[in-house]
């Protein structure tokens, strides 16, 4: 054998997940899950939630729609069959409401955890098992070194790996490949890619999520009277 | 020679008693494991086994690798095995015992084997063995160069039986052990353990113990019980649930691990033992053609087995929908690891509901007749009647609102219309 083709070895050198192009949003083949929002399957590598990696969460606060942008992804990952794993979730997961949104409640597991110390071993053991087809996780306060962890187990898993973490970590270095900082925005939630492969993206992308319809039997509720100017971020 | 003039001899000597009874458990136990081999495992009493492997060689490939199995096994138990193989079951029992580790495959290379080895591997009585060594027969070679007839007059006809046996010239009837239907091994530890992490290692013998039992018979184990004996007669129990049938040692140990962490011990362990009362039989593994990427239908069920020893059986549960108006009744846990529960049914479709339910409904304060969170909140839709549960003491009556905080947060609140009345925070729209 004679040198190795530097080419073949540059493009295996590339395909490293840990590896960043100065490109757009990098091209990579790397496996993913539609997340049903077409404008924020533009900007992720892959074209959706990627899996196989770690992803960050960082919403603004609770209730802007930090479940609401997975729910596409979880009710696809759901109907195909994979399992879901909740593990230490801060509320309970509303299961009418999981059933509305289309997410087959009989492949979810709900994992509690008497601490932030079990969470981050409940989350390790549900991304090394071939079990889960997804693994959601809120670990609260986490070190570096942790996340770490984490992101190796999700290497070695074909699952949608996501940890939820406070909006204040988003200063913090992490090994998570994909980081998304969530705000509200007029008619949806503002997702700003802290960290992806490829280019920064400085633009936050708007993801429009339903707007709560009146109920039935309602009197005219006051609508959100908020001009949708689409792209602007109400951080 | 005595144990005091041996003592004399070499003074650092250690001196162990033989323990009949447990050499003699000790064998039964592997018996039972070795069952995976063969179902054909006699027991040699305070000697060893002999298998029957003749049906088995084109599985392990051939005698050596049926030899490499069972020395591997041995160690992973916690025993040194001195193996041999040959045609005959007395011919490998005494080349084992006589440390010669060979696999012989034909009947002439048998005879020169077993030629050289020491005559009392076939003689049990002194006197004989001290009459043979007076005559200058101190190998089995020695004593068959003996003309017949007179060896048989002068030491016995058992004698010579015995070494045709070994020759493979007689026949050589054993019984065959036959395991008990449950398991139990024991193991004496070899000092006194205070933490229950460290009984981790004896543990993991018992469970490649276990695995030959299980494989013997084909079948898996439903629940293990590990029993810790203290001094006295104190004994702390530690039982290990399996959700799918198993038969996997390194599964087993896994497990162990974290029922064991949670162990308090009361007092130092001096013993440890194995207890499996059910066993289930267990499907051949089928692996899939191809890789789906899905995992196997058993990393489920192991993946929730590891979950619940650590954190506990409630901690770790599935969710369902139930058929009930008020919010928080509305669902209900299920088994994770039961299939699909039932067929799903036309749910009366209830108004928007939030991904989040909070624990407890959460009291909000009320300025000018406004609910606050974080600021007053703006009404969206609602409200959203629910009037229920006056039959069974959990009275509520209810108007439902879905909410905007002042950080544009949404929410899901109702104000109560009976005895406690006022304004609560329900659910977010995560």
């Amino acid at each position: 054998m004679g040198i190795a083709d530097p080419t073949r070895s540059l493009a295996a050198l590339l395909a490293r997940p840990d590896i960043r192009l100065g490109r757009a949003a990098a091209q990579v083949a790397s496996p993913s899950v539609p997340t049903g929002f077409a404008a924020l399957d533009a900007e992720l590598p892959g074209g959706g939630w990627p899996t196989g990696c770690l992803t960050e969460l960082l919403p603004a606060h609770e209730g802007i729609g930090e479940l609401r942008i997975l729910g596409p992804a979880l009710a696809r990952l759901s109907r195909a069959n994979r399992r879901i794993a909740w593990i230490a979730p801060p509320h309970l997961p509303y299961a009418p409401a999981l059933d509305a949104a289309g997410i087959a409640l009989d492949r979810l597991l709900i994992v509690r955890t008497p601490s932030a110390h079990d969470a981050l071993w409940a989350t390790e053991q549900a991304l090394r098992s071939a079990a889960c087809g997804a693994v959601l996780a809120w670990p609260g306060a986490v070190k570096y070194a942790e996340l770490r962890r984490l992101q190796l187990a999700a290497d070695s898993s074909r699952a949608l790996a996501v940890v939820f973490r406070p909006p204040r970590a988003a200063g913090e270095a992490s090994p998570a490949a994909l980081r998304l900082a969530l705000h509200t925005a007029a008619g949806g939630i503002a997702a700003q890619i802290l960290k992806r492969r490829g280019a920064v993206c400085e633009r936050p992308i708007v993801v429009p999520l339903d707007p709560p319809r009146a109920v039935d039997r309602a009197p005219s509720a006051p609508a959100p009277a908020r001009s949708a100017d689409a792209g602007v971020c109400h951080a | 020679m005595a144990a005091s003039a041996a003592r004399a001899l070499a003074h650092d000597l250690v001196v162990r008693p033989r323990d009949p009874a447990e050499e003699t458990e000790a064998l039964l136990g592997l018996a039972g494991w070795a069952g995976q081999f063969t179902p054909s495992v006699a027991l040699v009493p305070y000697a060893g086994l002999t298998l029957e492997v003749s049906g088995s060689l084109r599985l392990f490939g051939g005698a050596g690798g049926v030899l490499a199995a069972l020395r591997e096994g041995c160690a992973a138990i916690g025993f040194t095995a001195l193996a041999a193989a040959a045609p005959t079951a007395r011919g490998a029992e005494w080349l084992a015992r006589a440390g010669v580790e060979r696999v012989i495959e034909d009947a002439g290379e048998l005879a020169a084997a077993l030629a050289s080895l020491p005559v009392r591997l076939a003689v049990r009585e002194a006197d004989t063995l001290e009459a043979l060594d007076a005559i200058g027969a101190r190998t089995v070679g020695d004593l068959l160069a003996l003309p017949r007839d007179g060896f048989a007059r002068r030491f016995g006809r058992a004698l010579l039986d015995e070494i045709d046996r070994a020759l493979g010239r007689a026949a050589d009837p054993r019984a065959f052990h036959v395991p008990p239907p449950k398991f139990h091994a024991r193991l004496e530890l070899p000092a006194e353990v205070t933490q229950a992490e460290r009984l981790l290692f004896a543990a993991q013998r018992l469970f490649v113990q276990l695995e030959g039992f299980l494989a013997a018979r084909a079948s898996a184990a439903r629940r293990l019980e590990l029993r810790l004996f203290h001094r006295e007669t104190r004994m702390t129990a530690v039982p290990v649930g399996l959700v799918a049938p198993s038969r996997d040692a390194r599964h087993f140990t896994l497990l162990a691990r974290e029922r064991l962490a949670q162990v308090a011990l009361p007092e130092p362990v001096r013993a440890l033992a194995l207890a499996v009362d059910e066993v289930a039989p267990l499907a051949a593994e089928t692996t899939a053609l191809f890789d789906d990427g899905h995992g196997r239908p058993e990393d489920w069920a192991r993946l929730v087995e590891r979950l619940r020893a650590r954190l506990g059986a409630a901690s770790v549960h599935g969710i369902a929908l139930a058929d009930e108006h008020r919010p928080e009744r509305a669902w209900g846990e299920r088994d994770p690891t039961s299939a699909a529960g039932r067929k799903k049914e036309e749910h009366e479709k209830p108004g928007l509901r939030p991904f989040w339910l909070l624990h407890e409904p959460q009291p909000l304060a009320e300025v000018d007749a406004v609910p606050c969170y974080g600021g007053r909140l703006r009404l969206l839709a609602g409200p959203e009647r629910i009037e229920s549960g006056w039959w069974d003491g959990a009275d509520a009556t209810r108007d439902y609102f879905v909410a905007r905080t002042p950080s544009d947060a949404l929410v899901w609140v109702y104000r109560s219309r009976g005895e406690r009345g006022g304004w609560f925070l329900h659910g977010l729209f995560g």
